[in-house]
């Protein structure tokens, strides 16, 4: 909502400064977004008559005019509009005069012809926008002489308020000059809207097929117009300042009722209006050529103006085409109706519209305010177009009009919630300056909200309105009350912040990626994963719930590796989205990635590019924080977006909770990485999930350690060989250690030497050799049953 | 015997020009050696008269007494010289940077998301999720929205069908907490939230942070109270001025925005405040009756505050970040500026 301070200032004139005016706006709820000068800063212009034009004897399109700007003697000037004649009145800038962007006016010589100053355009003069067409001819009542900036009340401000939706009641400058007075006690004067007589009994039938949709249509036939009458400057200016283009005086008419009283209206040419006006729910295929020349089809849902063809507009949105005012138009129908916010709510949405109408009738106008706007409409229409009005045609539906019931405000919840009381007689004059009648009995009142109040239906409405005026902030502050309770802490769990923190103390950057990927990206690094995809996505590359943190991961890679960055680790931790829409998971996710040298660059480190083991280790290291490292278990097993030989399958106590590996070579070269990428994704639960420590005595006997080496093929992994042998070496194995994985010169070809230290403590004695040999013997013959171990000379 | 005095200058001499270890211990050897000059006078004591031994004797013992300690002291001189060689030998560059990781860091958003939380749970708040595909029910209705609501255009939604959508604020798990939980409740909501607008201001994901407070008895002074303090301490700022503006949300009533003074300009006026001086930060309000009624809390019994605010607009405002759209682009130019 756009506004003329001056024009509000007719209705209401608190002893403010503009700013003030405004930030006192805002404070009560109506958030100013902009305060702007009217025109741009200029001085030194007035008003003056065009006296005589000749050509200029040496330019086809310069005219040298003769005006008069009341200082007495003629002024000479060379004028290029083709459209200064004489006897207009024109602003002209006199010598000496700035008009805006410091242009300075200075006595000059065009072709020889001297020119003692300027007639200017509307645009020169900052009041339009963009290049104007020709001089701005004034109404040949402007006085010459007088400032032209005085006379069109130029140092005025635009304001404009962004308005909630709950607010449909401050569209209008009556309903800002209520605001105004109520916050700052200023006294509120409404223009008294006289009843225009009927000067014929031109009437047009209206029936009302759909009175829930429409409580109250007004029609009023104006007889014998002229609509090719120019709309006054006044009133193009206060439009022009509330950011209303001037069109014709039938629009020009009722868009400033709209913006004066919050009234949309509507003007047909009654000759093109054909048996009578029937307000009514459109029938499915029926169609509309609106205003804008968009041609849509209707359906039952679709409140229209219709009359004996068809449909003319659609109800509270957009009129038709062919209905509309021309200038050859005779005679006007005009419209003033309440349609109800949830016959309109969304229908201009649907048809991809948005106009002022839709949006005042969304938020819902004040229903009795409809005839005070006929008779305001007709009256200035009639003063501009001339025509002779009949009487108003009204019908109305009371059982279908909006009840505002009486709403009960008790005292002392208005206190607790508050925490404040607030005096009486504060409480009356905030609800009277509001248009609400009070009374009281006992400790409550009982509030008679206004018909344009859509938002005011219970006690909380009530405090608000109370709260907002007598001011937020003038309320007390106070810290909210509690009981001491502790919470409860489940200490095997860990927290995701610890993990985080682990992961960057590891060197990990932490990413934030999109939830939304390409299609094209996921299904590349998850083929056949299936997740939701958005029905309005902002683009094709963010149309796909991510089924996976990789694909956003990788292109934070990519990303990085395009801009000349080398060594990149990251992680990030969130939701993952899989499965169709009924049978959906979200699943909270822990992922990350490695690429580039293992180390930093720097004066002591090789420059060796990360591997498997390397993530591994990170992650090895971020399961060991739930400090059961035991139950996880790293399988070889082969994933589409992996190398098949560099993968393996996280489970925890044997359960699938994510993978590890190399990113497959394939799917690098179509996204052009060139280095290595190690990539891992693992449930969060199944990281967070810990046990609490329990305590074993330490033993006072001495450790017997043993190293073994055996040689086996080199396709037999290494956890399972531990494994097996550590199942055979007695609950005395205390440690065990791989200290050494060989191959080569000294290895027979095709197997792998695996060096292994076995440490054994008995809790109550010493251990003898016999003892250790025994248990040797029984590891060494178990990993040769199963995996054909030899132990090496 | 005569030639003592001389031999023991000369013995002076041989230790004092000993420059090492090895050299020092050649001196001892030749005098004071089982086979050294001075040991070999000891001997040669017996070729005396019996009233000649004892002085002859105790001057000999003297003398090697003498030089033994004049040994001992050169040994640690040459010892000391010698760990002051090594060490100066050892010496090392110690302005060259440690070895090791560096470490990484926190994105921005969580390191902000972390610093909320935390101010929230020294107050008694638990920190409560939920999903972040949700329902029309949890989104809008339950919030006072129904369908057709001019404020369902407040938030530009992202659908999924006709019911299911990504949510616009964490407000769901707001619903969900009081469904599930009885009063009091003290709650914050960090998350994910998604809004179909992408331009300068605008990313389709950023994260909010959302509060609830339902107890017997909170006020609307409660809320104002508890808002301030949050920003005072979480911009550290005792004296950063606070005012709350009458604006509108659907689930509470009164409902207020929050604005801080600009804490670019100091209130100044600048570009970042668009010259008004101050900042909107938050929304809040006294929880609507009609949210609690749909979430299963009694209305008469209990009231309530909620609050929500944009973290990626927090910590532009924390930390100076010019560019909202650099919080999701993950350059590491970026990221580890945070570190």
């Amino acid at each position: 909502m756009k506004f003329s301070e001056a024009w509000l200032r007719e209705w209401v004139s608190p002893a403010l400064e503009t700013q003030a005016l405004a930030d006192a706006i805002t404070m009560a709820g109506l958030e100013v977004d902009a305060v702007e000068p009217v025109a741009a800063v200029f001085h030194g212009v007035v008003v003056a008559t065009v006296t005589a034009k000749s050509s200029h004897p040496d330019a086809d399109k310069l005219n040298v005019c003769q005006v008069d700007d009341g200082s007495g003697a003629p002024v000479q000037v060379v004028c290029g509009a083709p459209n200064v004649d004489v006897g207009q009145r024109v602003p002209f800038a006199r010598v000496g005069a700035v008009l805006p962007d410091d242009f300075k006016i200075k006595r000059a010589k065009l072709r020889g012809v001297e020119s003692c100053g300027m007639i200017c355009s509307a645009s020169e003069l900052g009041l339009e926008e963009g290049r104007s067409e020709g001089i701005y001819v004034l109404p040949s009542d402007a006085p010459t002489g007088q400032d032209f900036r005085a006379w069109l009340g130029l140092d005025d401000h635009t304001i404009e308020v962004d308005l909630t939706p709950n607010r449909g009641d401050c569209l209008s400058l009556r309903g800002i000059a209520r605001e105004v007075g109520s916050v700052t006690g200023a006294k509120v004067s409404e223009p008294t809207v006289s009843t225009v007589v009927a000067r014929n009994n031109a009437q047009f039938p209206v029936s009302v097929r759909d009175g829930e949709g429409c409580p109250r249509y007004l029609g009023r036939v104006i007889r014998d117009v002229d609509v090719t009458a120019k709309t006054p400057l006044w009133m193009r200016e206060r439009l022009r300042r509330s950011g209303i283009r001037s069109i014709d005086p039938a629009v020009d008419v009722t868009n400033y009722v709209m913006l004066e009283l919050g009234q949309p209206m509507h003007a047909f040419d009654l000759d093109s209006l054909e048996g009578g006006i029937e307000v009514r729910r459109a029938v499915a295929g029926e169609r509309l050529t609106l205003l804008d020349g968009q041609e849509v089809a209707l359906d039952d849902a679709t409140l229209v103006i219709a009359d004996r063809n068809g449909p003319l507009a659609i109800a509270g949105v957009m009129g038709g085409e062919s209905t509309g005012v021309t200038p050859r138009t005779r005679h006007l129908f005009l419209e003033a109706a309440f349609f109800s916010p949830l016959a309109v709510a969304g229908k201009a949405r649907d048809f991809g519209l948005h106009t002022d109408a839709s949006h005042r009738f969304e938020r819902g106008v004040d229903p009795d305010i409809t005839r005070t706007a006929m008779e305001r409409a007709t009256e200035l229409m009639c003063a501009i177009v001339g025509g002779a009005p009949g009487p108003i045609t009204e019908v109305r539906n009371p059982a279908t009009l909006p009840h505002r019931g009486s709403v009960e405000l008790r005292r002392d919840r208005l206190t607790s919630c508050l925490g404040v009381r607030l005096a009486d007689e504060e409480i009356q004059r905030i609800f009277r300056s509001l248009g609400m009648t009070s009374s009281v009995s006992g400790q409550t009142w009982h509030v008679q909200v206004p018909g344009w109040r859509f938002d005011v239906s219970i006690e909380e409405d009530l405090i608000e309105e109370l709260a907002r005026i007598h001011g937020y902030n003038r309320l007390p502050a106070t810290q909210p009350e509690a009981r001491l309770e502790l919470a409860a802490d489940d200490e095997a769990t860990q927290p995701l912040r610890r993990l985080r923190r682990h992961m960057v103390s590891r060197g990990y950057q932490e990413a934030v990626t999109y939830s939304f990927v390409s299609p094209e990206l996921q299904s590349l690094i998850v083929p056949g994963g299936v997740s939701p995809v958005l029905a309005n996505p902002i683009s094709s590359d963010m149309s796909v719930m991510r089924h996976s943190l990789l694909p956003g991961l990788i292109k934070a890679l990519t990303h990085n590796l395009n801009r000349q960055q080398q060594r990149v680790r990251l992680f990030e931790t969130g939701l993952v989205f899989q499965g169709p829409l009924e049978d959906l998971t979200q699943t909270p996710m822990f992922g990350g990635l490695i690429c580039g040298p293992r180390s930093a660059e720097g004066w002591s480190v090789s420059r060796e590019g990360v591997d498997f083991f390397d993530l591994k280790g990170d992650l090895e290291s971020l399961m060991t924080m739930s400090g059961c490292l035991e139950e996880w278990r790293f399988v070889s097993a082969s994933h589409p977006a992996l190398h098949p030989g560099r993968s393996a399958r996280l489970e925890r106590n044997g359960v699938p909770v994510g993978w590890l590996g190399a990113l497959h070579p394939h799917i690098r070269s179509q996204l052009d990485i060139k280095p290595d990428v190690y990539v891992f994704e693992v449930e969060q639960a199944a990281l967070t999930r810990g046990v609490i420590p329990k305590f074993k005595p330490l033993s006072r006997h001495p450790e017997v350690r043993r190293d073994l080496a055996f040689l086996v093929e080199e396709s037999v992994g290494v956890t399972p060989l531990v494994e097996a042998i550590r199942a055979q070496a007695g609950e005395w194995l205390t440690r065990w250690q791989l200290f050494d994985v060989y191959q080569g010169a000294g290895v027979e070809e095709g197997t792998k030497s695996i060096a292994l230290g076995l440490t054994w403590q008995h809790p109550s004695r010493t251990l003898n050799d016999e003892e250790i040999n025994q248990l040797i013997a029984d590891v060494v013959q178990a990993a040769q049953a199963r995996f054909g171990a030899r132990l090496r000379s | 015997m005569d030639h003592l005095p001389a031999l023991v200058n000369e013995a002076r001499a041989a230790i004092a020009a000993a420059e090492d270890a090895q050299s020092l211990d050649q001196v001892r050897v030749r005098f004071l050696g089982k086979k050294g000059e001075i040991t070999a006078l000891l001997k040669g004591l017996g070729r005396l008269s019996a009233e000649e031994r004892p002085a002859a004797g105790e001057r000999i013992n003297e003398a090697k007494q003498a030089l033994q300690k004049e040994l001992d002291h050169r040994k640690q001189v040459i010892d000391e010289l010698a760990l002051q060689a090594q060490l100066e030998a050892e010496r090392i560059d110690v302005t060259l940077p440690g070895r090791g990781e560096a470490n990484g860091g926190l994105h921005p958003v969580t390191r902000t998301l972390e610093r909320i939380e935390s101010l929230f749970q020294h107050i008694g708040f638990e920190v409560a999720v939920g999903p972040e595909i949700e329902d029309d029910f949890h989104n809008f209705e339950a919030l006072n929205i129904p369908a057709h609501h001019p404020a369902r255009g407040m938030a530009d939604t992202f659908y999924f069908d006709a019911t299911r959508l990504l949510r616009t604020h964490t407000s769901p798990v707001q619903v969900r907490t009081m469904q599930s939980q009885e009063p009091p409740i003290r709650i914050v909501c960090p998350g994910r939230v998604y809004r179909s607008d992408s331009d300068l201001t605008h990313t389709p994901m950023f994260h909010q942070v959302e509060g609830l407070l339902v107890d017997e008895g909170v006020s609307f002074a409660d809320l104002k109270g508890t808002i301030a303090d949050f920003l005072h301490a979480f911009f550290e700022r005792d004296d950063l001025e606070v005012r709350f503006r009458p604006s509108y949300f659907p689930f509470t009533e009164p409902s207020a925005e929050v604005d801080i003074q600009c804490v670019m300009c100091r209130g100044e006026g600048c570009r970042v405040c668009s010259q008004s001086g101050w900042l909107e930060v938050m929304g809040c309000g006294m929880v609507h009756p009609a949210v609690f009624r749909h979430s299963g809390v009694d209305p008469e019994r209990y009231t309530g505050f909620a609050f929500g605010m944009g973290v990626e607009r927090l910590a532009m405002l924390r930390y100076g970040v010019n560019d909202l759209r650099l919080f999701f682009d993950n350059d590491l130019r970026f990221l580890s500026q945070f570190n």
